[in-house]
C-alpha cells in the first residue's frame, strides 16, 4: 500500500448496545462470586450509544463491568448518547469515589484525553449520584467548562429521571433491600470457601461430627444469614446484632452438648453447654461486624467505635470458649 | 447502649451557605434538606460521612473526616499500625 498518511486522529468512540448478551451476564455471574477480582473491566474512554449527535447527552460511569453494563442496559433502545468510561482499574463507582480513582481528576484528564469539547456542542455531564464522593462538581466546571449533574443513585431509574431531571427525593437515597443485600454474600462465601471447608474437617477429626457442624453453622450465620436478616436483628451495632444471631445459631449446639453423654456429672454437662455459647456468637460477630464495609451507612467514627467497644469483648469470649473445649477434650481423651 | 453511631465528624457552618442546594443532591441520606436562606442539617445522625456534600460545597460550609467505613481495613490498620487502607488499589481491588 502506498501514500500511507500517518496522522494525528482524535481518539476513537466505541460502540455499544443497550444489550446485555450471554456473554456479560456471565461476566457478571464470575463479578458476583469475586472471581477474576480485577478482570472485570471496560476499556476507559468514550464509547457511544445508538448514534449520538453533538447535542446528545453525555453519561460519566466508572469502567467496572458491572457499573457499565448497569447504565447501558437502563437506557432506552432509541437512546443516543455518549458514555464516557473513566479508568476506576475496574471498581465500582461507589468504591471507586471513595478511593478517588472516580474523581475529579481522572474526569477532568478522560475529558480532555477524549476530546469531548470537539464532540458535543453543550457542556453538561451526567454523573451517577455517588459518584459525587469523588468528583466535585464546582471544580469540573472550573476546569474544563462542562457543568456536572447528579443523576439518580440507581441506573434503573435513569429513564424516568431524564424526562424532567429532577430526581425524586426517592431516587436520591440508597436502599439497602433484600436483593441487594443477597447479592453480596456469595462473594465472602467464595472468599472465606477455604476456611469454611477446611475448619469444620480439622474439627470433625479432632472431636467430632458436632463441632464440624458448629463452626460451618457460625461461619455461615456470618456470611449467609447476617446479611439476609440484618434489619429484623435487634439492636444498631452490627457487632451486637452478629452477637445475637450467634447466639440463636449456637443454641441448639449447647442443647446437643448438654444431652451428649448424660452420665457424666451435671457440671460437666453445663460447661460443655457453655462451651458453643462462647465460641460460636464472637466469631459470627466477627463476620458481621465486617459487613459495615458492604453497606452504604455505617460511618467510619461508628465502625471504629464498634472495634473498640466489641473486640475485647469478642476476644475475651472466643478464648475462653476455646480454652474450655480444650479442657474437654483434654479430660475426654484422658478418659476422666 | 448497643448503638456506637450516635456522633460522627460532619459539620455544617450555615453561615457560609449560599443556598445552592448541591448537599441536598448528592446525599444519599437526606442529611440536608432545603431552607429558606441556607440549607438545614436535618438527619445529622443518618450521616456515613461519605464525604461528597463536603466535595461538592462550593463555599466550603461543610466538613466531615470521611473513610469508606471498611471494617476488614480498621482491623488491619489497628493490627499492623499502619493507616487505614482504601478501597481498591490497583493490586487489590477490595469492593
Amino acid at each position: 500500500m502506498s501514500g500511507t498518511i500517518f496522522t494525528f486522529t482524535t481518539p476513537l468512540v466505541m460502540p455499544t448496545t443497550n444489550q446485555l448478551t450471554l456473554s456479560d451476564r456471565r461476566d457478571h455471574f464470575l463479578a458476583r462470586l469475586g472471581l477474576n477480582r480485577s478482570g472485570h473491566r471496560v476499556e476507559p474512554g468514550l464509547h457511544s450509544l445508538g448514534s449520538p449527535t453533538p447535542d446528545s447527552p453525555v453519561f460519566v460511569t466508572a469502567n467496572y463491568t458491572l457499573s457499565f453494563d448497569a447504565l447501558r442496559s437502563s437506557l432506552d433502545e432509541w437512546m443516543n448518547c455518549y458514555i464516557l468510561v473513566l479508568d476506576t482499574k475496574g471498581v465500582n463507582v461507589w468504591c471507586a469515589a471513595g478511593k478517588g480513582t472516580f474523581g475529579t481528576g481522572e474526569l477532568v484528564n478522560r475529558i480532555k484525553i477524549t476530546g469531548l469539547a470537539d464532540k458535543v456542542n453543550h457542556r453538561m455531564l451526567i454523573l451517577p449520584q455517588l459518584g459525587a464522593t469523588g468528583v466535585s462538581a464546582h471544580e469540573v466546571k472550573k476546569l474544563t467548562g462542562f457543568r456536572v449533574e447528579y443523576g439518580p443513585v440507581r441506573a434503573a431509574d435513569l429513564p424516568e429521571y431524564l424526562e424532567t431531571h429532577k430526581a425524586t427525593p426517592e431516587m436520591r437515597r440508597v436502599q439497602f433491600n433484600l436483593i441487594e443485600r443477597l447479592v453480596l454474600f456469595p462473594v465472602e462465601l467464595v472468599k472465606l470457601l477455604p476456611y469454611l471447608l477446611v475448619i469444620p474437617l480439622i474439627l470433625y477429626f479432632v472431636s467430632g461430627p458436632l463441632a464440624g457442624a458448629g463452626a460451618a453453622a457460625t461461619m455461615l450465620a456470618g456470611i449467609v444469614l447476617f446479611p439476609i436478616l440484618l434489619p429484623f436483628i435487634p439492636t444498631k451495632d452490627f457487632s451486637s446484632k452478629g452477637l445475637i444471631l450467634g447466639g440463636l445459631v449456637a443454641l441448639p449446639f449447647a442443647l446437643a452438648a448438654y444431652q451428649y453423654e448424660i452420665d457424666t456429672t451435671p457440671c460437666m454437662q453445663i460447661t460443655r453447654a457453655i462451651a458453643p455459647m462462647m465460641v460460636m456468637p464472637p466469631v459470627t460477630a466477627f463476620l458481621s461486624l465486617n459487613f459495615t464495609g458492604s453497606t452504604t451507612f455505617t460511618s467510619v467514627t461508628g465502625v471504629r467505635q464498634e472495634i473498640s467497644t466489641y473486640t475485647r469483648i469478642m476476644a475475651w469470649m472466643f478464648a475462653s470458649g476455646v480454652a474450655t473445649l480444650i479442657i474437654l477434650t483434654i479430660l475426654r481423651i484422658t478418659g476422666w | 447502649m448497643f448503638d456506637s453511631y450516635q456522633s460522627n465528624t460532619l459539620k455544617y457552618d450555615p453561615a457560609k451557605c449560599i443556598n445552592c442546594r448541591m448537599c441536598t443532591t448528592v446525599c444519599p441520606h437526606a442529611v440536608f434538606a432545603p431552607g429558606e436562606n441556607e440549607v438545614r442539617l436535618a438527619d445529622y445522625l443518618a450521616c456515613m460521612e461519605c464525604g461528597a456534600c463536603q466535595m461538592n460545597c462550593p463555599t466550603g460550609a461543610i466538613t466531615v473526616e470521611s473513610g469508606v467505613g471498611c471494617a476488614y481495613a480498621m482491623f488491619y490498620a489497628a493490627l499492623t499500625g499502619k493507616d487505614e487502607p482504601t478501597c481498591g488499589t490497583a493490586e487489590d481491588p477490595c469492593c
